[in-house]
């Protein structure tokens, strides 16, 4: 038996604000394409099934799991990483934040939160806590960080006030 | 130093910035040129008796550059393990878990390997397996390994890999007027770093590099070295910060798999595990702990009388420590005057358990926690007090010839009981519970550090612990800095490289902040004595004369920074100042763990929670830990360890167990079906209160954290849903189908 690999095909994606041209494979992930084909590694890979979060990405300002969305798929979009969170090279609000409280323990699991975080905080500026838990509920963190993330993100939006 | 660098301040976490950026590399991050990419081909059973594997197809594959199976290892093929040598780099004739890799394809891509891996035939036959602790104790079951790999001796022929009888006192002489015995079940449990393992390796100039976020770099050295039949001095391992670790990244799984894949194909081999996959590399050993306790009518532990079956995995991995280990201290925090333990690691056709936070202790402390509670029923004591009036004092010996109480555990029970508003009235289908669990810290164990002044004064300290989100890098750059009075960004910390950084035993038995902080300490003040010596010596002064503290060098009549005295000493050529730190509890062959712990883990959980009647769903309201920490030397990071470890014991206490079919398979494999806490899980009111007396072994005061908040969990919460419903389940996890099952029996009082 032979299996004949699939022709590339190039699609066209914004990725942190530059327009890139990549030849993708029709079966890969968006997720596979930022971090083997774009060497954007800070998007994390975990359950690859939808379920933990770790692969968030925005796409055109939706938080996403990267591993869900084949490359072909985000054709044309706007999609913003772990990468791109920074203001001119500054850490954004909720990254500091993030910092500031605690809520960093391992990490990898913090992309992720991040990305849902900053498309929580779009949507809703003022999140309660029940909001936020709602809002991060598909992102794990096993350090179970969760109560000071918590306090990161509201820091954060009184920050952003 | 008081500045916010030093001790007892929370400090910024170091590789921080890197971790909110994306920034930082975990070992999947990694890109290595020419790097072939490597699957592993399983079975959907866990025993299989294999006849024949065909890899011509996968060998066609566009792509393949190597199919490996047992038979293109040396023969007989290498078994490894850190412990017993038992497990083989591939299986041969049998595989002996669901998830034993038969071969191994490594490819041009990602794609290829998987395509070729999903192309090997494998000829089997599935076997009987032994899953249950029932039959690993069945004499009539098949035995897991063979008897003639067995160490000789009468458990050879037996399932059960290793047997101990630990006590103290007489039973015979023991008379109790109150004595409970209840079985207690706890479930096989799987770590979920969110960081699936990944590993790397190549040849290189000596013999091998690996890359591996492995807890323990130099076990893992060890242990490639071994299997290769290699000295150590050929086998280099680089441990990328792990992404999250709880000890289920402490042993070596893969690496010495992909050590003769990398030499087999001249190539940097790569492999990253699928969660599935991972799931299927390391668990929790579940265990069943059969208790009778005995107590006067005041409610004192008259005798504990435990017999605790762990099972362990098909391979002993480090499985027979995580037992006897926590059998020792099974009594928990308690004066027990007599006592009788009687433990058994069972070998298993399941996955290799492996060391989880808190090391066997959650599963003897559900047991033994629950039995006060069911007595502090029974003799009309109130939960709080059959605890205190069974704590020792501090200084007070608890188990004999061994480490006393060494902090203040009642003092902590109060604490943990005024904070959860114990004597408050409690609202309907509420409960509340409380619970103590304690762990033997590091017994016979040793770490080196390195520590180098630069000729600017800067610092860079060599260690070989690694940072797995317990913050060791941020605690030991404290360290340095304020043992050399310097800022904590003078300070450069290397680790996770066996070829640069010195010996260290392992990142385990939250024993770093003790033994690699004593470490870094004493590598500090070599550095200062010589910053004396220096001094002494350039101008012709008595080295008692010289103190060097606070960044400067200080003698008679002068004062220097400590570039100023490293210039003034080096000169145009320049140098540097190199200190050693050591820190060692020797072997001791007459303990029964090999040696004291140096400090005890303590934590006293209270908990409150409300459970829906109508669903069995328990909702955590509050929880509070207490510990005795010594001296918390970042307190964020303690407290956030604390929180972290008590959510992970919900974890087992409400929601996960892994399901096993007939055959061995894991039925619940993966994030779908396999459920963690989410942040939706946690008490919002989570609370972690510190005992510092700094009491503790370890740099200024400091005792080890990390573990403790786990340990207790599972009693504190069984206790309060108790409270809360009137059912007793002595099986964990609580799901809402055991508790709510449990409220329909007729007799259970609504």
């Amino acid at each position: 038996m032979t299996i004949v690999e699939p022709t590339p095909l190039p699609i066209t994606l914004r990725v942190n604000g530059r327009l890139l041209t990549v030849d993708v494979r029709a079966h890969h992930t968006l997720l596979e394409v930022l971090r083997d084909q774009l060497q954007l590694t800070g998007t994390k890979e975990c359950c690859a099934e939808g379920e933990c979060g770790a692969c968030t990405v925005l796409l055109d300002g939706r938080a996403i799991n990267s591993c869900l969305v084949l490359a072909v798929e985000a054709e044309g979009q706007n999609i913003v990483t772990i990468e791109g969170l920074d203001v001119n090279g500054r850490l954004a609000a909720l990254q500091d934040a993030f910092l500031e409280h605690g809520a960093v323990q391992c990490g990898f699991c913090i992309p992720g939160m991040l990305m849902a975080a900053t498309s929580l905080l779009a949507t809703n500026p003022e999140p309660t806590v029940p909001e936020i838990q709602e809002g991060l509920a598909g992102n794990l963190c096993r350090c179970a960080g969760y109560s000071r993330i918590i306090a990161a993100v509201s820091a954060a939006a009184r920050a952003s006030r | 130093m008081s500045d916010a660098a030093g001790i007892g301040h929370s400090t910024r976490r170091l590789g921080g910035i890197e971790r909110v950026t994306g920034a930082q590399k975990y070992a999947a991050d990694l890109r290595l040129d020419n790097v072939l990419h490597v699957k592993l081909v399983t079975l959907p059973c866990a025993r299989a008796g294999i006849k024949a594997i065909d890899i011509s197809d996968a060998a066609r594959v566009s792509g393949v550059r190597c199919v490996m199976t047992a038979a293109d290892l040396p023969q007989p093929v290498p078994l490894f393990g850190p412990v017993y040598a038992d497990r083989p780099v591939l299986a041969g004739a049998e595989t002996k878990f669901f998830g034993e890799p038969v071969a191994a394809v490594a490819a041009e891509t990602k794609d290829a390997a998987e395509d070729a891996a999903s192309l090997i035939h494998v000829d089997y036959e599935q076997l009987p397996a032994v899953l249950t602790i029932d039959a690993a104790l069945d004499p009539a079951s098949p035995l897991v390994q063979d008897a003639a790999l067995r160490k000789p001796g009468p458990l050879a022929a037996t399932n059960t890999l290793e047997a101990w009888q630990f006590g103290w006192g007489n039973l015979r002489d023991a008379h109790a007027e109150c004595v409970i015995e209840h079985d207690y079940v706890f479930p096989m449990v799987t770590h979920f770093a969110i960081e699936p393992h990944a590993f790397l390796a190549a040849p290189d100039e000596h013999g091998v590099t690996i890359w591996s976020p492995i807890q323990h770099p130099y076990v893992l050295q060890r242990v490639v070295a071994a299997a290769l039949k290699w000295p150590l001095s050929r086998v280099r391992i680089i441990a990328p910060d792990p992404g999250g670790g709880f000890g289920g990244k402490g042993w070596p799984k893969f690496e010495p798999l992909m050590a003769f894949l990398a030499l087999r194909t001249g190539r940097p081999v790569r492999l990253v595990l699928t969660l599935e996959e991972t799931f299927q590399a390391v668990r929790r050993t579940s265990a069943r702990v059969g208790a009778r306790t005995g107590f006067d009518r005041s409610g004192a532990i008259v005798f504990q009388d435990l017999e605790a079956n762990f099972l362990i995995g098909a391979y002993a991995d480090i499985g027979a420590r995580v037992v006897s280990k926590a059998s020792y201290c099974a009594c928990g925090p308690y004066k027990t005057p007599h006592a009788r333990i009687v433990a058994r690691a069972l070998l298993s056709h399941t996955t290799p358990s492996t060391a989880f936070r808190g090391f066997g202790t959650p599963q003897a402390s559900w047991a033994v926690e629950s039995q006060l509670d069911d007595a502090a029923r029974q003799l009309g004591i109130d939960r709080v007090e059959i605890r205190r009036r069974n704590l020792p004092d501090k200084g007070q010996a608890f188990i004999p010839n061994d480490t006393p109480a060494d902090g203040e555990w009642p003092l902590a029970l109060a604490k943990a009981a005024e904070a959860i508003g114990w004597t408050t009235p409690i609202s309907p289908h509420h409960g509340r519970g409380v619970a103590i669990g304690l762990k033997s810290s590091s017994t016979a164990s040793a770490s080196f550090a390195l520590a180098r002044m630069h000729y600017d004064s800067s610092v860079t300290i060599l260690s070989g612990t690694s940072d797995m989100g317990q913050g060791a890098r941020t605690v030991l750059a404290q360290i340095a800095a304020e043992a050399l009075g310097i800022p904590v960004d003078r300070v450069a910390m290397v680790m996770g490289d066996t070829s640069v950084v010195p010996f260290d035993s392992s990142t385990s038995a939250s024993r770093s902040t003790v033994f690699m902080g004593n470490a870094v300490l004493k590598a500090c003040e070599s550095i200062k004595t010589q910053l004396r010596t220096i001094a002494a010596a350039a101008y012709q002064i008595a080295e008692a004369s010289v103190a060097v503290d606070d960044g400067l060098v200080r003698m008679p009549g002068r004062e220097m920074t400590y570039a100023e005295l490293l210039h003034a000493h080096f000169g145009p050529p320049r140098g540097e100042l190199i200190g050693v730190g050591e820190e060692r509890n020797a072997f001791d062959a007459s303990h029964p763990l090999g040696g004291k712990p140096s400090f005890w883990e303590m934590m006293c959980a209270a908990a409150e929670v409300e459970v829906d009647v109508e669903t069995g769903m328990v909702h955590v309201r509050r929880l509070v830990l207490v510990s005795d920490i010594g001296k918390a030397l970042n307190p964020q990071q303690v407290e956030a360890q604390d929180e972290g470890a008590a959510v992970m014991g919900l974890g087992h206490t409400l929601m996960e167990h892994l399901i096993l079919d007939d055959s061995g398979r894991i039925r619940n494999l993966g994030s779908l079906d396999y459920r963690i806490p989410t942040i939706e899980d946690i008490p919002l009111h989570l609370e972690s209160i510190l005992i510092e007396n700094a009491d503790g072994p370890g740099p200024y005061g400091a005792k080890g954290a990390g573990e403790g908040g786990i340990l207790a969990i599972a009693a504190a919460i069984g206790s309060a849903v108790r409270e809360a419903t009137g059912v007793t389940i002595r099986e964990l996890p609580l799901t809402p189908e055991r508790i709510w099952r449990a409220m329909q029996q007729p007799l259970h009082p609504k």
